[in-house]
């Protein structure tokens, strides 16, 4: 079937009988995947299913132990990204590659062949950018730009490379739905022109919009190929995660009780001068209800949530008030110890400690729960805190002695989720609650969030992701250029509505068309 | 073909073996000096290894000269372990002796255990004092408390050479730049006769253990740990970075106070320009090499000591010159650096591609 001996081959990417054996875990087992021109090809599977080490071994960045891959008919050995490059593959990652202390021509020009001018390449960027509706200044260092700002980098970055086969590792996460509509736009565009697309996604609604064939992973194993046209979410997630998929049950709130959360005209100018001033902040989140923050990153979520936590302090006390105490001057354990709890949107390095263990990373924040003697560590209580959570919450790994480093990314969200839950907080602001976490997860992860807030704690949720959002808030607010707009019932409103918010326009009459805006 | 792979995960095993991986280069790369020099390899290495410590007046001064490195590199490992780079203990050692000194000779004429004890107190303050220089510098002016704790170093070598010139001199000392001799009462007392370890070695015990336990078992140890680890994740959990700052810099500043407290109240008895023999920055080693653990320290210290040794008894036996410890010391951090590489990396054997 894949002869190439006249005209182009049949298929662009073959690969036969992957296999990748990791220390501790086998990544990929006897993988089998066909990629035909101009096909927009799905890879599902939960965290830990082996879809970005596959992703990896296509790219280059790592080298299967057994099998073959055949590119446009010719047997190749990828031997790292730049011979990828030249063969035309193209990857954006979930992790970002970027350096953060170079602006982002010079991230750009790093990933080109030669010696790329700048002026003209920085040209080239917006015209992409302006395209695919990805927009982002070529001028700004990396380190000032939000998450959901890095991933266009990235995109555009891969774009300009005119790719023959373009991976995208969850790439729409931070996108509002109508610049996912934009991007899914410009993939139909490219693949029509003849590119294929390997799109890695958990968002099977999305999946089954765009692609034309799914290839299923589970336990680094295929378990199936479908076409996502002909299936339901439910089925495709069946058979991914091999179970039915559970759906949160989300009843209406109970009688709301007292005030949690007060924010009174918080206003911040940003520390950093690329960042975003907060103006003017005003809500009230009482006990017993989920309060869901929607905008596109880069909108002032950051700044929020270090207001918030207290990582960052403002001049005014009264401005963020924490179960009745005045807190803006206060530090993140004096907010703690009055009931709050925060899950931040990094994981390792922020909200873990990437070389130290489970129990050492569940004391970070749960130290206050009776786990010190005079100053002195009670290693029993606090690794039997860490196994309680690991059990509670799923969190696939070697035990609690293992380093957070070790676990994948949704495991270690449900190990920091877990953590902050467990200490029964009055208040719990959390951050990307299911960022690249698998559906599984994270449709248990929302359940918990739901489950907590019927036992009264009152809870924020910042999140890019409006269909999570729409599936736990009780009320729905959108964040953009530092304001933030008022908060609406969650029956009162729809996607369209905050989607168009998100843009900055909640004063207007919601007439306006405002597709252009991403 | 040889690869660097990158570790999926940091190996336990390796970052206890870089440390003896790098003595024993170390030990190949003396012996390959000595036979450059010309001298007989096994000789050289008989004459700098064995010979210090081959009777118990060699052991006991093997433990006389670790003293001040166990103290300071204990107090040094609690600020390194959160990343506070302390590299001034030599200064905070100077400082502390200049101390101490001055209580000795200000209760020349009286007896009793008070002396000591003011001493012990006064050159632990001493030490803080000049180490809460940078701490203070850093907290509120956000400055780098390497360089600010380097150059304190030169200021307390100054400082302790004007005194014993000037106010400090024994009056009675034909001008030579040194106090009068401390009288008994002013003496850290022998653990035995016919050697001079005295009770400073039973400090050093004593500061490795309490520094186990405050790394190891205590919050405010495991808060200087994240810190260390990842600076965010303090922020995050309200952790004070200016608290673990001020902890780190007096915690080294009081323990090298104390080793200039025992060297003047110890082997030397006064004090000169002279009071360290470099252990300040030697200390520096000695907690890298011991992996800023307390256990480590015990050992690293013995083997530093030995280098101090070996060093002497190569410039008396074998002519050369007295540099050679440095040689020995710079070796020794050089191949731990190298081998610490393979903590986090290993080597593979791929075969090449065709």
């Amino acid at each position: 079937m894949t002869s190439a001996t006249d005209g182009a081959p049949a298929f662009r990417l073959e690969l036969e009988g992957i296999t990748k054996i990791y220390p501790s875990v086998i990544a990929n087992e006897d993988v089998s995947l066909k990629v035909e021109q101009g096909e927009i090809h799905a890879v599902l599977g939960e965290n830990g299913a082996g879809k970005s080490t596959l992703m990896k071994m296509i790219y280059g960045v790592a080298k299967p132990d057994a099998g073959q891959m055949k590119w446009e008919g010719e047997l190749v050995h990828v031997e790292n990204p730049a011979h990828a490059r030249s063969l035309g593959i193209g990857m954006v990652f979930q992790h970002f590659s970027l350096f953060e202390t170079l602006n982002v021509v010079e991230n750009v020009a790093l990933a080109l062949p030669g010696n790329p001018e700048l002026a003209q390449l920085a040209a080239q960027i917006t015209e992409v950018s302006n395209r695919y509706g990805l927009p982002v200044d070529p001028e700004r260092l990396v380190h000032a730009l939000s998450v959901g700002e890095r991933q266009r980098v990235e995109i555009i970055r891969c774009l300009l490379q005119n790719p023959r086969l373009l991976i995208m590792d969850e790439p729409t996460s931070v996108l509002t739905p109508q610049a996912v509509r934009k991007l899914f736009d410009t993939l139909r565009q490219l693949a029509a022109e003849g590119c294929s697309i390997l799109y890695i996604s958990h968002k099977l609604d999305e999946i089954q919009e765009l692609c034309h064939v799914a290839t299923v992973l589970r336990d680094g194993k295929v378990t199936g190929d479908c076409i996502p046209s002909q299936e339901t979410p439910q089925s495709m997630a069946s058979l991914m995660i091999g179970k039915e998929l559970p759906v949160p049950e989300h009843d209406a709130p109970s009688e709301l009780r007292e005030v949690r959360l007060k924010l009174n005209r918080l206003s911040k100018p940003s520390e950093d001068p690329f960042g975003t001033e907060l103006r003017n902040i005003e809500f009230e989140l009482r006990s017993g209800e989920i309060l869901g923050i929607a905008g596109v990153s880069g909108n002032g979520q950051q700044e929020l949530l270090y207001a918030l936590s207290g990582e960052e302090l403002v001049s005014d006390p009264d401005s963020v008030v924490i179960c009745g105490h005045p807190s803006g001057c206060d530090m993140p354990d004096r907010r703690r110890r009055n009931g709050m709890g925060f899950v931040p949107e990094e994981r390792l390095g922020r909200g873990a400690v990437p070389r130290m263990s489970l129990t050492e990373n569940a004391l970070l924040t749960a130290h206050p729960a009776d786990m010190l003697n005079h100053g002195m560590i009670r290693f029993d209580r606090i690794s039997a805190f860490a196994r309680n959570c690991i059990d509670d919450f799923n969190v696939k790994c070697g035990g609690e002695e293992h380093a957070a480093n070790s676990l994948s990314g949704g495991n270690l969200q449900k190990f920091i989720m877990g953590r902050e839950i467990l200490l029964a907080p009055k208040l719990l602001v959390v951050a990307q609650p299911t960022w690249g976490v698998d559906v599984g997860a994270a449709a248990f992860i929302r359940q918990r969030l739901i489950d907590l807030r019927d036992e009264g704690t009152a809870i924020l949720v910042i999140s890019e992701e409006l269909e999570e959002l729409f599936e736990v808030s009780d009320r729905i607010a959108v964040i953009a250029d530092g304001r933030l707009s008022p908060a609406k019932q969650l029956a009162d409103t729809d996607i369209d509505e905050i989607g168009v918010w998100m843009s900055g326009m909640w004063d207007q009459p919601a007439t306006a068309e405002l597709d252009a805006h991403a | 073909m040889l690869r660097l792979e990158r570790r999926p995960e940091a190996s336990h095993l390796m970052s206890y073996a870089s440390p003896l991986i790098a003595i024993g280069l170390m030990l190949v790369g003396g012996l390959l000096l000595f036979t450059l020099l010309g001298k007989n390899p096994l000789e050289g290495f008989k004459v700098f290894f064995i010979n210090p410590i081959s009777d118990w007046y060699g052991v006991s001064e093997l433990l006389l000269k670790a003293t001040p490195l166990m103290l300071i590199a204990v107090g040094l490992a609690v600020g390194f372990r959160a990343n506070v780079w302390n590299i001034g203990a030599e200064g905070q050692l100077i400082v502390g002796g200049i101390t101490a000194s001055a209580v000795a000779l200000y209760f020349q004429e009286s007896e009793g255990v008070h002396v000591l004890i003011l001493m012990v107190l006064a050159g632990g303050l001493g030490g803080m004092l000049w180490a809460a220089i940078p701490a203070f510098l850093k907290t509120r002016f956000n400055t780098n408390e390497i360089l600010v704790s380097l150059m304190l170093v030169y200021v307390a070598q100054l400082l302790v050479s004007w005194l014993v010139h000037g106010p400090m001199m024994d009056p009675d000392g034909f001008n030579f730049p040194q106090s009068r001799m401390f009288e008994d009462s002013a003496l850290l007392p022998l653990l035995s006769e016919g050697n001079r370890l005295n009770l400073a070695f039973i400090f050093a015990l004593a500061a490795l253990l309490v520094g186990y336990v405050f790394m190891y078992r205590s919050f405010t140890g495991f808060q200087m740990q994240v810190a260390g680890f990842a600076k965010n994740a303090a922020r995050y959990a309200g952790f004070s970075a200016k608290r673990m700052v001020w902890i780190g810099l007096l915690s080294g500043g009081a323990m090298a106070g104390l080793a200039g407290m025992a060297e003047v109240a110890g082997p030397m008895g006064q004090i000169t320009e002279h009071v360290s023999s470099n252990y300040g920055f030697a200390a520096i080693i000695v907690a890298f090499v011991a992996r800023l653990n307390p256990v480590g320290i015990f050992f690293a210290s013995l083997l530093m000591a030995l280098l101090y040794l070996g060093g002497e008894q190569a410039q008396q036996y074998m002519n050369l010159p007295s540099s050679i410890s440095n040689v020995f010391q710079g070796m020794l951090l050089l191949f731990l650096l190298g081998s610490d590489v393979f903590i986090n990396y290993r080597l593979r054997w791929k075969e090449a591609v065709a």
